[in-house]
């Protein structure tokens, strides 16, 4: 185990301490309430989260990452940036995966602003992510309407980069 | 779920003719490793979201989040999603939590896609030694305004399209 993982334990179960805490203080009842309350979510999300993890792996495994790596080419404009919104959805893995495409990408001579489209796509609407995380958590309603609503904003973020000429 | 669980069963298939039995049970004692070490994680995730559930004021939160909270509801979302902290694990059980308490779309697509973009986390573990300085500092500064602007489209659509409030109560 690493020790960021370690942080990220310590932060997570801390919190969960306090806050533990805090509803103990409004009362017993509150606190057994709000566990049981927590602990069925709990239950109830396993199962979805064990089709998630293990379903991904496939679903990744079918997905190698050189494939994405080409569609971001060195092609630039618009298509481009449409091309590297739709990459970045369909990246398979965790953050290491993302970001490693995307510094692969710039050293190929990707340009910026497709690479930020890329990165801004990837945190919004990378499929392992939704279906592994957002999805067993979310009213699945929420899920599409806060992906339908984030469509247009990699594209925004490309024009940004591209009128700021930075990076 | 359905549709997920076929997907899967499709990219399972094409795994095995593949790599054969082994590339499929290779991935999947992988992923059977991973299963066992997030659920502590995903416990905790759950453990905080009850207890928001339980401790935040219903009519507070509703009045700082909820339809009529303005700008200043999707700033307050905003902020909350760019310093959570932990990983998926918090952010959507925690999102969940702020939508059954009174919460509105709006709020929390700023508060989902903030922690997304924003949340310091992942950009200073990954993004920062992988991508470099100038790229994801650049990057965040671009993608500061988004949360905002994700937020009042997604509260512009919804009452839009279910001008009554919500056609059903939230799973």
């Amino acid at each position: 185990m690493t020790l960021s993982a370690l942080i990220i334990d310590i932060t997570l179960w801390g919190s969960v301490a306090v806050l533990g805490f805090m509803a103990w203080q409004r009362g017993r009842v509150v606190l057994v309430s709000s566990v049981r309350e927590g602990s069925m979510d709990f239950i109830n999300i396993v199962p979805r989260i064990a089709l998630g993890v293990i379903g991904s792996g496939y679903i990744a495994a079918v997905i190698p990452p050189e494939v994405i790596t080409g569609w971001l080419g060195p092609d630039s404009g618009w298509f481009g940036v449409l091309t590297a919104v739709i990459a970045g959805a369909a990246t398979p893995g965790g953050p290491v995966v993302g970001f490693s495409i995307g510094a692969v990408a710039l050293k190929v001579g990707g340009g910026t602003p497709q690479v930020i489209a890329y990165v801004v796509a990837w945190a919004l609407f990378a499929f392992q992510r939704m279906i592994l995380w957002e999805i067993p958590f979310m009213p699945a309603r929420f899920v599409w309407f806060r992906a339908a609503m984030s469509l247009p904003f990699p594209f925004l973020a490309a024009a940004i980069a591209m009128v700021i000429g930075k990076p | 779920m359905i549709v997920i669980g076929a997907l899967v069963a499709v990219c399972a298939g094409l795994v095995w003719r593949r790599d054969g039995i082994d590339g499929v049970l290779r991935i999947l004692t992988h992923d059977l490793w991973l299963f066992g070490e997030i659920m502590p994680r995903v416990l905790a995730g759950c453990l905080l979201g009850g207890f928001i559930a339980e401790i935040l004021p219903h009519d507070k939160v509703s009045r700082a989040l909820g339809p009529n909270s303005g700008l200043k509801g999707l700033l307050i979302g905003t902020a909350f999603g760019a310093i959570l902290p932990g990983g998926p694990f918090t952010a959507y059980p925690v999102a969940a939590a702020l939508l059954t308490v009174g919460a509105d779309f709006g709020a929390t697509i700023a508060m989902v896609v903030s922690w997304t973009l924003i949340g310091y986390g992942r950009a200073v573990a990954w993004e920062l030694p992988i991508l470099g300085t100038e790229f994801t500092l650049w990057r965040i500064v671009i993608s500061l305004p988004i949360p905002v602007l994700a937020g009042a489209l997604g509260r512009f659509v919804f009452v839009r399209m279910y001008p009554k409030g919500e056609p059903e109560p939230p799973a």
